[in-house]
């Protein structure tokens, strides 16, 4: 596994989604763990705008050649705007997860629900203790 | 779960920076740089596989052809010494038992080489038939024999810098006992499963580790690179080579896999036989295609495949993903005959969502002289 530090201004999820919160705007990604796991990825499946999404909900999938993987919304809210590069570049998510390869943004309507996410430094821990199983 | 078997190449694998998984009970790497990158190598230039899982039974004594004649499809008395045969291996419901490769190492000497995961199935269903014949020999080999598999269009200039043996005159599907590589003895042939040019090596398992590393040094220069299960499916998968558990099992027969050519009718009695005769004369009900994605979405293996409004469910996908060298994504599907024509547009159900698809000739990759 190669060596990335996760970024201290996203919050994790146990499925391995991170989120980054401006304002009342969160922005959704696959972490760099998730990526790794999956391999190349050849197909990303986007929410709709406007879809109204509960925390813990499916918004998507991502395929890599040889797996399906369902993706899980890291907070509640309405999809504002999605990442329309990565339907002709879904290689994206794995050039830069927590970058350029982010998948939405949603309008938080609980922003009391991202306690319940782990930070940089926990998520660290735990994404290496998933990888050494 | 018990602990998956290694293959004598496993060390191999992780020093290589192989992916382990758990596939059907052994340890073996799904990949090492990533499915697309040695996909696209093997094409390219060479790839390197450990299928030492597959298993090999040995047939000797009195009547080994009789036996094989009996329990296969295809017609074995068709292969010389040094020539290799395809064939499925049927119930007499014409479903299938495996399909399997039959090399013709001597006179009364062959070897049979069956897909890992059905290795017991067959012995047992193998040993059931062998007892009609006295004098015949089944003996299970698959402990003793490793086997490495060199396929893509530099596989003959690499395997040439390894043997004294004039291994260009190999012909395709055939096979030679007793070829030295790299010091080693070993049964050659040249057979594959990825619709490239190549070779497949079978060597004692203590000889494994040595060659792997020979034909991993002389290949480097020619772009040689490891490859795994991940790529060793999709690379089968656009050459629309069937893989046992998905396109073939015992519902299905080798004629509605499209597997007509390897279905003698005229070499005698065998299991199956009845089953697959009445079946061709009654006509196909349904038979396997190609399907290529219009709209956006990956088939996958069990998703349906539906008519051309996209409302009634009339099939099913056996194998499909992201094409890796044709850059599509394609799948492989049962489905009426009468909705099986080339260009027909059928829809696959991916996630409760009609998305169209189109069928297409077969083989998808067809490889070209180079």
């Amino acid at each position: 596994m190669s060596d990335v530090s996760y970024p201290k201004d996203l919050k994790y999820t146990k499925s391995h989604e991170w989120i980054r919160v401006t304002g009342d705007v969160g922005r959704v990604g696959l972490t760099h763990y998730a990526q790794d796991q999956l391999g190349e990825i050849v197909f990303v499946e986007l929410p709709e705008v406007g879809r109204e999404l509960k925390q813990g909900e499916v918004f998507g999938v991502v395929e890599s050649v040889k797996a399906v993987s369902d993706c899980y919304s890291p907070a509640s809210g309405k999809v504002v705007r999605v990442n329309e590069r990565l339907v002709d570049s879904p290689e994206l998510v794995n050039s830069d997860p927590h970058g350029e390869g982010w998948f939405f943004e949603l309008e938080i309507s609980d922003s009391g629900e991202l306690d319940n996410l782990m930070d940089a430094d926990r998520y660290d821990k735990y994404q290496a203790e998933e990888g050494a199983h | 779960m018990a602990e998956p078997k290694k293959t004598p190449l496993y060390d191999q694998h992780v020093k290589c920076g192989g992916r382990i998984i758990d596939f059907g009970g052994w340890a073996l790497p799904v990949q090492y740089s990533g499915v697309i990158e040695e996909h696209r190598a093997t094409r390219e230039k060479a790839g390197l596989f450990d299928v030492s899982h597959m298993g090999e039974f040995r047939v000797t004594g009195r009547d080994p052809l009789g036996f094989l004649q009996k329990t296969l499809v295809n017609d074995i008395a068709k292969a010389a010494v040094g020539r290799c045969v395809y064939s499925p291996m049927c119930y007499p419901s014409g479903g299938c038992v495996d399909d399997l490769i039959v090399y013709r190492l001597g006179e009364k000497d062959y070897l049979v080489v069956v897909n890992a995961a059905n290795t017991a199935k067959d012995l047992a269903w193998m040993s059931d038939i062998v007892r009609d014949f006295p004098g015949t020999t089944l003996a299970d080999e698959s402990a003793e024999t490793a086997e490495l598999a060199l396929q893509g269009p530099r596989a003959v200039a690499i395997l040439r810098k390894l043997t004294e043996e004039d291994i260009g005159s190999l012909g395709i599907w055939a096979c030679r006992d007793g070829v030295v590589i790299a010091g080693r003895r070993c049964l050659l042939s040249r057979t594959g499963y990825t619709g490239e040019d190549g070779f497949e090596i079978f060597c004692s398992p203590g000889d494994a580790p040595v060659l792997w590393e020979a034909v991993m040094e002389a290949g480097r220069p020619e772009g040689l690179v490891p490859v795994g299960l991940g790529a060793r499916d999709t690379l089968r998968f656009e050459a629309a080579m069937p893989l046992y558990g998905q396109e073939i099992d015992a519902e299905r027969t080798p004629l509605e896999a499209g597997l007509d050519r390897f279905v003698s009718f005229d070499k005698g009695e065998y299991i199956g036989r009845e089953a697959l005769l009445a079946q061709k004369e009654a006509g196909l009900e349904r038979r396997l295609v190609g399907l290529e994605m219009v709209g956006r979405g990956i088939p996958r293996h069990g998703y349906p495949v539906l008519d051309a409004k996209g409302e009634t469910e009339i099939g099913y996908v056996t194998s499909g993903s992201y094409a890796p060298w044709l850059e599509k994504n394609l799948g492989l599907a049962y489905v009426p005959v009468a909705l099986s024509g080339i260009g027909q547009k059928l829809h696959v159900g991916i996630r409760g969502k009609a998305v169209e698809a189109v069928v297409v000739k077969t083989p998808f990759y067809r490889r070209t002289r180079r």
